[in-house]
């Protein structure tokens, strides 16, 4: 019990407090809120932000930051829909393509941060210029995917029981979340991000390949925008050069609700796991209250994140931290 | 050192805004050899119009966004706030315009003393309770998107009041009212900067922040008078935009536009790590990315793909700024002289 209490796991406890308190507040409030369906609908209809905050979750933890992955998802939505609608590609070959296509534009931008040593914020910010351009490139129109893949994909599932069903978008989701797990606790690439986040000159001398980690990570985040946007035609079945404008907002709110510091080095995958879950559950409470409009949620998030970086802020007024240069 | 005139032109040429300002000067002869009509001006009633009058109104929302920002970045910080400033200080000032019928005054100061208050509630969290700025004001900028929302439950609203209309629409000796307005603050903001120590206190709280507390700055007011003059800055830029447009659409009213504006700082030669800056340098950067625009929008790009060229513009800057990529470029021209000396 001790380990689990330290001052370390205090922003990751207090998520979990938060989620907690909130859907016991809710199930409280609402009848059928407490239920298998609630949760597993929460899974699937934030699969994609999540997808994309545990990619986001590796950039932050190098001390890095991904404004790129909207656009990419945007992007995704439309290359696999125009393929598979207009080139007659097979769904499967189409969304390879799309998850390579991510990967390689991540890459990318990972090369220019470390090789020219140029500052991530700017360097995805122009990515996100690049791939919303590009998504409208390919079609300015939003496009239908009418496929039996697809089909298939959306019937598919792993029954929990009778009635509940883990709809695929949740499955991958889950997928991606024990991967990173194990990628960020587990592996060696894991324990570079943490020291490249945590000081990336002393991890240089120490013999860390800062420059390959660091690439490796913008690669790994541009997977994840990728994938997300697959997931998100999962969803949709179809595809819009608009799609997810701004997500890459909401894949940091949940990221940073989940605990992890934007200094880098501190924080876990789990939260930022926690993270979506609470911003998911934000957003099914209101649709449970009926009447609210978005701009409810919208503060709801706002007041939220406050309150919560207030309190974590509180709790680990460790000496304060200046940016490095 | 050099002598005199010399170096009046080395200041120039090692100073911020060459590269902007060269940038701006090829785009400008691009359209002289290619677009010609690009300068024609125009006058109706006495009035200018023409190609470069609608790109300085086009960059005028932005300019105004990157005065305030370029001081926030100079104290290592960034402001993503501005977007949804606009879009609180425009719904509400529509929305009082409408229902309340204040008058222009009582509008004006409405916007500015909302504006103040999100400015010191952004710059209190930063300075200090510590919190890094990027949280902040991306806090701010879900927390403040949902409040314009809430104002009129999303709807659109008409633009009624006469002097804001007049801010966005108006003209005064032949040119549009908003240019003297970007005039006023810059020349404001210049003056504030350089003719008293703010600037220098703001360029060293964003060099290094102990070492201005240290030597007697006072670090903390001087961050929260930077996000309160983003604020006031995107109140102002609200009031043109939503003049301009006649109406107000809550959810869409400075969407992205904080991005638009810290391109702009750092198209103009203001670094994002804090420290030395240059108004001028913003302003230019703004034109520059509207210019560019423009250009590509004339040569028959569709306006749809605008994202990509600014995101060249960025990726071209940034590696500029690069002392690897310099000493590479160096080289590379280095090697090529060789052969031929």
């Amino acid at each position: 019990m001790k380990q689990i209490f330290t001052r370390k796991n205090l922003p990751i406890l207090a998520t979990t407090f938060v989620l907690v308190l909130l859907f016991g507040t809710f199930s409280v409030l609402f009848d059928n809120f407490l239920s298998l369906r609630v949760v597993t609908d929460l899974f699937a209809s934030n699969a994609h932000v999540g997808v994309v905050a545990i990619g986001m979750t590796f950039v932050i933890l190098s001390g890095g930051i991904d404004l790129s992955v909207g656009s990419v998802v945007g992007f995704t939505t439309i290359f696999v829909a125009t393929l598979v609608g207009k080139h007659e590609v097979h769904p499967v070959l189409a969304i390879l393509l799309a998850l390579l296509v991510g990967s390689v534009f991540g890459a990318g931008m990972g090369i220019f941060i470390q090789v020219y040593q140029l500052p991530p914020f700017l360097v995805t910010l122009a990515g996100m210029f690049f791939a919303r351009g590009m998504a409208f490139v390919v079609s300015k129109q939003s496009l239908e995917i009418n496929h039996r893949f697809y089909s298939a994909v959306i019937d598919a599932g792993i029954p929990l029981t009778d009635k509940v069903i883990l709809r695929a978008p949740a499955c991958i989701f889950v997928a991606v979340f024990v991967v990173a797990l194990v990628l960020a606790h587990f592996s060696r690439f894991g324990r570079n991000v943490y020291a490249v986040g945590g000081n990336a000159a002393s991890s240089l001398l120490m013999g860390v390949p800062v420059g390959r980690t660091r690439i490796w990570i913008y690669t790994l985040s541009g997977f994840c925008a990728a994938l997300g946007g697959v997931v998100f035609t999962f969803r949709t079945q179809a595809g819009n050069a608009t799609n997810a404008f701004g997500l890459e907002l909401d894949a940091i709110a949940a990221v940073v609700i989940g605990g992890t510091l934007l200094s880098g080095g501190v924080g876990y995958v789990a939260g930022t796991l926690m993270g979506v879950l609470i911003y998911g559950t934000i957003l099914t409470g209101i649709r449970f209250y009926g009447n609210l409009d978005s701009s409810w949620q919208r503060m709801a998030i706002g007041a939220l994140l406050l309150v919560f970086i207030v309190i974590q802020r509180l709790l680990t007024r460790a000496p304060a931290r200046e940016a490095s240069h | 050192m050099n002598s005199a005139p010399s170096t009046i032109i080395s200041r120039f040429l090692q100073s911020r805004i060459v590269w902007p300002l060269a940038g701006l000067a090829l785009l400008l002869l691009f359209n002289f050899v290619f677009d010609r009509a690009f300068f024609e001006v125009s006058t109706r009633d006495g009035n200018f119009y023409g190609p470069m009058l609608t790109v300085m109104r086009l960059s005028v929302v932005v300019m105004l966004l990157a005065m305030g920002m370029t001081l926030v970045i100079a104290t290592g910080g960034v402001d993503l706030s501005v977007g949804s400033v606009m879009a609180i200080v425009g719904t509400l000032t529509a929305f009082l315009a409408v229902k309340h019928h204040l008058s222009f005054p009582s509008l004006l100061g409405v916007a500015i003393s909302v504006s103040l208050a999100i400015g010191v509630f952004n710059g209190v969290l930063i300075s200090c309770v510590g919190i890094q700025p990027i949280v902040v004001t991306l806090i701010m900028m879900v927390l403040g998107r949902g409040v314009a929302l809430n104002i009129t439950g999303g709807s659109p609203l008409q633009v009624v009041d006469s002097g804001v209309l007049f801010l966005g629409k108006s003209f005064i000796v032949g040119v549009p009212v908003q240019i003297f307005l970007v005039v006023l603050v810059f020349a404001i903001t210049v003056i504030l900067c350089r003719k008293t120590a703010i600037g220098l206190f703001v360029e060293a709280v964003g060099d290094n922040e102990t070492a201005s507390r240290l030597s007697g700055v006072n670090a903390r007011g001087i961050k929260v008078l930077v996000y309160i003059f983003s604020a006031v800055c995107a109140a102002l830029a609200a009031l043109v935009s939503i003049g301009d447009a006649g109406s107000v659409d809550p959810d869409g009213l400075g969407q992205m536009l904080e991005l638009d504006a810290i391109t702009a700082v750092v198209v103009g030669g203001t670094v994002l790590t804090g420290g030395r800056f240059t108004l001028l340098g913003s302003l230019i950067g703004a034109l520059l990315i509207q210019t560019l625009a423009t250009t590509l929008i004339r040569q028959g790009m569709d306006s749809a793909y605008a994202p990509v060229p600014k995101a060249l513009v960025i990726l071209v800057v940034c590696l500029l700024q690069s002392q690897k990529f310099r000493a590479q470029i160096a080289s590379l021209i280095g090697n090529f002289r060789k052969p031929t000396s």
